[in-house]
């Protein structure tokens, strides 16, 4: 079977500056893959462009057979239907309940009675552990419920694809196992494909079936966690051991700190 | 020479195509308001929402200006002997002049700053990026209620204000200083037209609170996502909103009147 996402020699930049280049990635149905790399590696905007938040330059992203920038904003809409994303601070619309904020897929596209989308609502929340705090507002739970409430938001509407941007940023120990658990869970009961993107090595490679490592907008690395925790390659290395130097120099590149200080005659 | 010139066009063409967009955005949503027909309750929350917040401030001004009105309007009419046509003067100066353009100038301070705030922290907060993943047009559902909201409410809040205002010439016309009372409504009654003074003055609100609301919304449609985009985006909302008023009125008056 075809993968769900399928990305190929991608090139993406802002102006002058190339933030993805080369880019070939394969996201396999019923899988949980995650984009790994430090912050500025492109990971996010990996997202976007499967998204079409963002167009690329030049390559392609293909979803579901349709070539995601080619399409017209009613095809692009009809596409983000069957997609569901989870955005780093969760994302939720402060105006409204935690109840309303789920609810607002489904009363956005669907027709069914508000009965219905209450029962329906109170699942997608009960699946999260959330239940009991559906009156509340977004002000008054704290980050890594948010972070759950937006989830059960993302999957109102039982989505093929689920894109989670940094899930695990800023999140004490209990509710980033909490969150794991619930992505490999949720993803496994919807029968969805899940892209995770994060740089938490630990919580990644316990749910993940695929790593990529970005780094500099280039794929340096991908295979299973296993392949990645035995990996050779520097990069994985210095990432999965995180060692403070190695092929990303902990030192901002320029001169050295001797011809900064004056210490050194310049050769210029 | 040639420096400066290149600075030039550059900045002319920065901004004609700012220009563009605003025009570009303006048409996208009044073609996103269509959906809105089946679900009117986005504007009438609105409406509640945005005349609420100005309510208040668009009351106690009004009666503060029909106070000065009736102060000055007492001083100079006097000197000709015609203080029985302060009521005239009062209603006029309202309904024409000052009851759109003061309502719309606390309009952009008031309702103006609070939409922009409010559409630029969803923007800066992805509530807008969001809403679009949900496959969900911020113009239709965030957008267009409050646009259509904001040109619902001015001219009821212009209407609030001369109200007031009246009400604030007559205690102190009448009831401080002494004018006749019945000549105080009389004159007015018969001096105040109903298209040409009153619709022209709803007229002009109407053309007030198109401009000041789709200042507000696209400044904050517009925002830097970041905390000092906001602040910026709201301060260019009272500034060129206010501008905005004071050179339509002008434009409007022109036609209008002369």
């Amino acid at each position: 079977m075809s993968p769900l996402v399928d990305i190929r020699d991608l090139h993406f930049g802002y102006n002058e500056r190339p933030i993805l280049s080369g880019l070939t990635m394969q996201f396999e149905r019923g899988k949980v893959v995650a984009v790994m790399g430090g912050s500025g590696s492109g990971k996010t905007t990996v997202l976007r462009l499967i998204g079409g938040q963002i167009a690329a330059q030049s390559g392609s992203v293909v979803v579901e057979g349709e070539d995601v920038a080619r399409l017209n904003q009613a095809s692009l809409y009809r596409l983000r239907r069957r997609m569901g994303m989870l955005f780093q601070h969760g994302a939720l619309f402060t105006d409204l309940s935690v109840f309303d904020n789920v609810a607002f897929p489904l009363r956005e596209h669907t027709k069914l009675p508000e009965a219905m989308i209450h029962d329906l609502v109170l699942m997608k929340l009960h699946a999260v552990g959330l239940s009991n705090a559906a009156s509340l507002k977004p002000s008054e739970i704290s980050g890594g419920m948010a972070r759950r409430v937006a989830l059960a938001r993302a999957i109102a509407l039982d989505p093929q694809l689920i894109m989670y941007d940094e899930p695990f940023a800023g999140l004490d120990p209990i509710s980033m196992g909490v969150t794991a658990n619930l992505i490999r869970n949720l993803n496994d009961a919807l029968g969805s494909t899940s892209i995770l993107v994060s740089h938490d090595v630990h919580e990644s490679f316990l749910i993940a079936d695929f790593v990529y490592f970005l780094s500099q907008g280039r794929i340096v690395a991908h295979g299973t966690p296993q392949q990645m925790r035995e990996s050779e390659d520097p990069y994985v290395k210095q990432f999965v051991n995180a060692q403070a130097d190695g092929p990303v120099p902990f030192h901002y590149p320029g001169r050295s700190i001797d011809e900064l200080l004056g210490l050194t005659a310049r050769h210029d | 020479m040639i420096d400066w010139l290149a600075s030039i066009g550059r900045y002319v063409r920065a901004g004609l195509a700012n220009l563009g967009l605003q025009m570009r955005t303006f048409g996208a949503m009044l073609i996103a308001s269509a959906g809105l027909i089946r679900r009117i309750r986005l504007v009438t929350d609105q409406v509640h929402f945005i005349g609420n917040y100005s309510l208040v401030i668009i009351a106690v001004s009004g009666l503060f200006v029909g106070f000065v009105l009736g102060l000055q309007g007492h001083y100079t009419l006097n000197k000709y002997g015609s203080e029985q046509a302060l009521g005239l003067l009062v209603a006029l100066s309202l309904v024409r002049e000052l009851g759109p353009v003061v309502t719309a100038l606390l309009f952009a301070g008031r309702a103006g700053t609070s939409l922009t705030a409010e559409i630029g922290l969803m923007k800066a907060t992805e509530q807008l990026a969001a809403m679009e993943m949900m496959a969900v047009d911020p113009l239709t559902r965030v957008l267009a209620p409050r646009f259509w909201a904001g040109v619902i409410a001015m001219p009821l809040l212009a209407a609030v204000f001369s109200a007031v205002g009246v009400l604030g010439g007559y205690v102190v016309g009448v009831v401080l200083i002494g004018v006749d009372e019945g000549a105080f409504w009389s004159q007015m009654q018969g001096g105040v037209e109903l298209w040409a003074d009153i619709g022209n003055g709803v007229l002009k609100s109407v053309v007030f609170g198109v401009a000041v609301t789709f200042i507000a919304l696209y400044q904050g449609y517009v925002a830097d996502a970041t905390p000092e985009g906001v602040a910026r985006a709201t301060t260019r909302t009272v500034v060129i909103g206010s501008l905005m008023v004071l050179w339509l009125d002008f434009l409007l008056t022109a036609l209008m009147f002369s």
